[in-house]
């Protein structure tokens, strides 16, 4: 893999505008930018990036964008770690680049590369329409038929489904699991995400389908060998392994396809745990 | 430029939504349900527009925890909040239908915090008579967002196109027939030949330095139906949220939502004096935003700021398990951006733009703008808010007016037939003007122009001449600023090709922006008086004829014309209402048509 130098028509650009208008440090990042498109031959760019108090490596992106690469490419929405857009992977591990800063990172040049598991279409941003397909084939939340009067749920039950409904679909999770990354199987296999999402619907109170044989069928649930790397990039820290992964695969085993019990909880509108 | 356009895409749909955040998303599943076939547009990925960072939540009468509220008060507060410039029977419908939209969200899968008796649970917010905010956590707005995409990918006849940038209206006769655009990843061109357009295209705050907004919020949609001949309203009333973050640089303006004070988060200044107490004794922290974030600039002013500029937001004394369990998103926030602990140290808060009241002109009912087979919806529409909008206000607005935008565009594409007819010439002029920008010498002698510098130019004049206070004189200076930027947009050159090039995709943006600041310095301009979000320091009071009209801009002759046109006073049925708020005080009605008409019978009310 090749090292460039930033474009040379660049360099005279000035350190100093209104991005960086106050709290400079003194100190240059150097930042290494996976620069490539599909079927060519991805190589690191380095770029000088001024460094100001509390920077994100979103900030140095842009600061690039705006004074070095007009076309670097990069996925961003809130830049608040609130949308999941910005995924990507800094010095080799997956995280959301509006929530990596740089004074938590370790001295010297930084790489930004794009997320390993999904195809590239552009530099930082990779095509993650898989994860969009799989949500479609997840039967949505179905409620007993509604007799008109408000719902009275414990907040306990809202509390136990509430750490999944934290997702923002970042698809770090889906970045670092093995089970995706291998080829052959990411086909078969929803992924840890679809796993909580799954878990949300099955632990909802009021939801009355039953996605367990589904999930080990098609969503490929048994595949997953607890490695926990997922829970681990979770920037909303949920437990997905844990909290998610565990309970279904007990539920599961529990229980593959009952038809008796299908039909009560559609007449009870409640599920039996 | 030729008239023989370039190869595109063609998609087809009964409705074509612009946007996939709260509002297109209702409005799709509303146009779906009707029978119609829709296409959503949207410049992001599905799940990730501006929609997702509301935390606080949905205000919404239902009164579970304040037996009190009703949607009558709802609807008091939200005209009083709006110094009742409000189009009041957008707010009637608002406040009847958003009790509807809650619920129909939890039916939906959505879920909320609950009361111990099991119900919805509902927070104080700024400004609002009772507890009224339905939420989850600070995570309201990725609720709604999850809950509404879950619904619609699984409604028929819905087809979903993410990251596609639409840039123009297209037009059959008088009669909106579809837009253009371009794939943002390919770059290549798609025209969608529609029945009716649902513009759901988000607010346009990027034009400010420090904003709360996502990248999206260029205000494309607002900028589409100016150009498409549609009238805007109000565009002057830009709201600033009075707590953003403003340490360190990179996270300054990014929200602290208004549920911090709603838990009972308390305001300092650097003297550790509770200000707010001196500035509204009857609301304090939770005035309306427009007082709040005024004070904090008029202590920061005082040299009473804190040492970045603003004030200490404080919930240290709410216990660090309550703050960390209704809290949690501004507890990780403040962790990961600022290193702060907001459970043992203060937060440093100031100022922020937040959220555009002006917009695109529209029917109440339907949501129709004033050009046929146009709808708006959500924040890119005017009207509902007023001269400043309550919190909560607006994640009920895009699912009440997104439903009512699917349904009457779906019965316009339904009755109206098809006008698909393209005009080329359109698309072909549409098509070079997109193309300029990449490659190629800069337009004359001028030295070539980089779209980031401009959007970075323009946020300065806007920051600091039509910001939270404007004069005529630092208006004047933002309007030359805006006319010298758009002269120089036209060299504006860019490096790279067609496919997912940033540089390219912020040339429009930038183009949009200038529209649409023009038409808030405009309306700054002509609006005298301070109301709402709009603070003059060179007409400090409220006048009673600016009370009685809104202003409407729209595209004339000879460029921008701005004309006030007389708006409807709130009728007799609906008046005796007003006395619902608890922040009702007839000495202190909004000068306008009711501190000029005969006295509503059974009020007193003293003409200052
Ligand atoms: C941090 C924050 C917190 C907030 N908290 C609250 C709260 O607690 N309560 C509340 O009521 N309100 C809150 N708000 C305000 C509220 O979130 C927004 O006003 C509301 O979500 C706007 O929704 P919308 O559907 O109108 O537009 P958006 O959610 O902005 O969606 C716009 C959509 O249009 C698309 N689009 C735009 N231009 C184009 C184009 N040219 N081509 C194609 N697609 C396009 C975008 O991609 C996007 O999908 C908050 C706002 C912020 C920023
Ligand atoms: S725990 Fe399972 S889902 Fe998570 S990364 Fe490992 S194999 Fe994948
Ligand atoms: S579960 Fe966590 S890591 Fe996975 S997509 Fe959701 S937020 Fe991202
Ligand atoms: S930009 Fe939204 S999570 Fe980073």
């Amino acid at each position: 893999m090749a090292v460039l130098d930033q474009p040379a028509s660049s360099v005279d650009a000035p350190a100093e505008n209104a991005l960086t208008a106050s709290g400079l440090t003194g100190e240059t990042l150097t930042l290494r930018v996976l620069k490539g498109v599909p079927g060519g031959e991805p190589a690191e760019v380095a770029y000088q990036v001024p460094v100001v108090t509390g920077m994100v490596i979103l900030d140095a992106v842009h600061y690039v964008q705006h004074n070095l690469d007009t076309d670097l490419a990069c996925r961003w929405n809130c830049k608040a770690a609130k949308c999941g857009s910005c995924s990507a992977e800094v010095n080799g591990h997956p995280v959301l680049l509006c929530k990596t800063r740089v004074d938590d990172l370790p001295p010297g040049p930084v790489t930004v590369h794009p997320l390993k598991s999904f195809p590239l279409i552009k530099d930082l941003v990779t095509d993650v329409s898989r994860n969009y397909e799989v949500n479609r084939e997840i039967p949505p939340f179905t409620a007993a038929p509604d007799d008109g009067t408000p719902w009275r749920i414990p907040q306990e039950d809202i509390d136990r489904i509430y750490e999944f409904r934290k997702c923002i679909e970042c698809f770090l999770c889906q970045d670092v699991c093995h089970i995706i990354r291998s080829h052959d199987l990411s086909e078969r296999f929803y992924g840890p995400r679809f796993f909580v999402r799954v878990a949300s619907l099955e632990m909802h109170p009021k939801d009355v389908l039953d996605r367990r044989e589904q999930t080990r069928e098609q969503g490929g649930l048994g595949y997953c060998n607890i490695t926990k790397c997922c829970t681990e990039v979770c920037p909303e820290h949920i437990h997905i392994t844990d909290n998610a992964i565990i309970p279904l695969k007990e539920r599961v085993a529990d229980v593959h396809w009952d038809p008796v019990r299908f039909v009560g909880r559609m007449l009870f509108g409640r599920k039996e745990d | 430029m030729t008239a023989t356009p370039e190869p595109y895409d063609t998609i087809e749909c009964d409705v074509l939504v612009v946007g996939a955040g709260g509002a297109g998303m209702r409005a799709a599943i509303a146009a779906s349900e009707a029978g119609c076939s829709v296409t959503v547009v949207s410049k992001s990925l599905l799940g990730k527009a501006h929609t997702v960072m509301a935390e606080g939540g949905i205000a919404a009468g239902i009164g579970n925890v304040d037996p009190e509220d009703s949607w009558e008060v709802h609807f008091a507060d939200t005209m009083l909040g709006g110094q009742l410039l409000n189009n009041w029977r957008m707010v009637e419908l608002y406040a009847h239908e958003v009790i509807d939209r809650v619920l129909e969200l939890e039916r939906w899968g959505g879920i909320f915090d609950r009361t111990a008796d099991g119900l919805i649970m509902q927070r104080a917010f700024g400004a609002h008579s009772w507890k009224r905010l339905a939420h989850v956590g600070d995570r309201t707005g990725l609720e709604l967002i999850r809950t509404c995409q879950d619904k619609m990918v699984h409604t028929d006849r819905v087809d979903v196109r993410m990251e596609y940038t639409l840039t123009a209206l297209l037009k059959s006769g008088d009669r909106v027939c579809g837009a253009f655009g371009y794939n943002r990843n390919t770059g290549q061109f798609a025209a969608f030949k529609a029945g009716a357009v649902v513009l759901a295209s988000g607010g346009w705050g990027r034009m400010y330095r420090y904003t709360s907004n996502s990248w999206e919020c260029s205000g494309d949609g607002a900028a589409m139906a100016y150009q498409a001949g549609a009238d805007l309203l109000d565009m002057e009333f830009v709201q600033f949220h009075p707590t953003g973050m403003i340490w360190p640089p990179g996270a300054r303006g990014i929200l602290v939502t208004e549920a911090v004070r709603g838990e009972g988060g308390l305001l300092f200044n650097a003297e550790g004096t509770r200000f707010m107490l001196d500035y509204d004794p009857v609301k304090k922290e939770l005035s309306s935003r427009d007082v709040v974030a005024r004070s904090i600039y008029k202590e920061v002013q005082a040299g009473r700021g804190t040492p970045h500029g603003g004030a200490y937001l404080d919930v240290r004394h709410l216990g660090a398990d309550y703050v960390k369990r209704k809290l949690p998103s501004m507890y990780e926030q403040f962790h990961a951006l600022a290193s702060i602990d907001i459970t043992q140290q203060p937060m440093e808060v100031g100022p922020t733009i937040h959220y555009t009241m002006g917009g695109v002109r529209v029917e109440p009912e339907t949501a129709a703008t004033t050009v046929p087979g146009l709808y708006a919806a959500g924040e890119v529409a005017g009207g509902l808010h007023g001269a400043n909008r309550l919190g909560g206000n607006s994640l009920g607005d895009i699912l009440v007016f997104g439903r009512r935008a699917g349904e009457a565009a779906a019965e316009f594409a339904k009755t109206s037939g098809t006008a698909r007819v393209f005009d080329d010439a359109q698309i072909a002029a549409e098509q070079s003007d997109l193309l300029q920008p990449l490659g190629g010498d800069s337009n004359g002698a001028a030295p070539s122009e980089n779209p980031y510098k401009l959007h970075e130019d323009l946020q300065l004049a806007m920051q600091d001449d039509a910001g939270i206070g404007r004069s005529e004189e630092s208006l004047q200076r933002a309007l030359a600023a805006i006319l010298a930027l758009r002269e120089r947009s036209t060299h504006i050159r860019v490096s790279g090709g067609r496919a997912l090039n940033p540089g390219w995709h912020t040339v429009r943006d930038v183009t949009n922006m200038l529209v649409l600041s023009e038409a808030i310095v405009r309306g700054a301009i002509e609006r005298r008086e301070s109301r709402g979000s709009q603070w003059r320091f060179d007409h400090l009071d409220q006048e009673v004829e600016f009370g009685k009209v809104n202003f409407v801009t729209r595209r004339g002759d000879d460029g921008m014309e701005v004309v006030s046109v007389p708006l409807t006073p709130l009728p007799d049925r609906l008046r005796p209402l007003l006395e619902r708020s608890r922040f009702y005080d007839p000495a202190k009605l909004p000068k306008g048509y009711l501190t000029e008409t005969a006295p509503v019978a059974g009020t007193t009310r003293k003409k200052k």
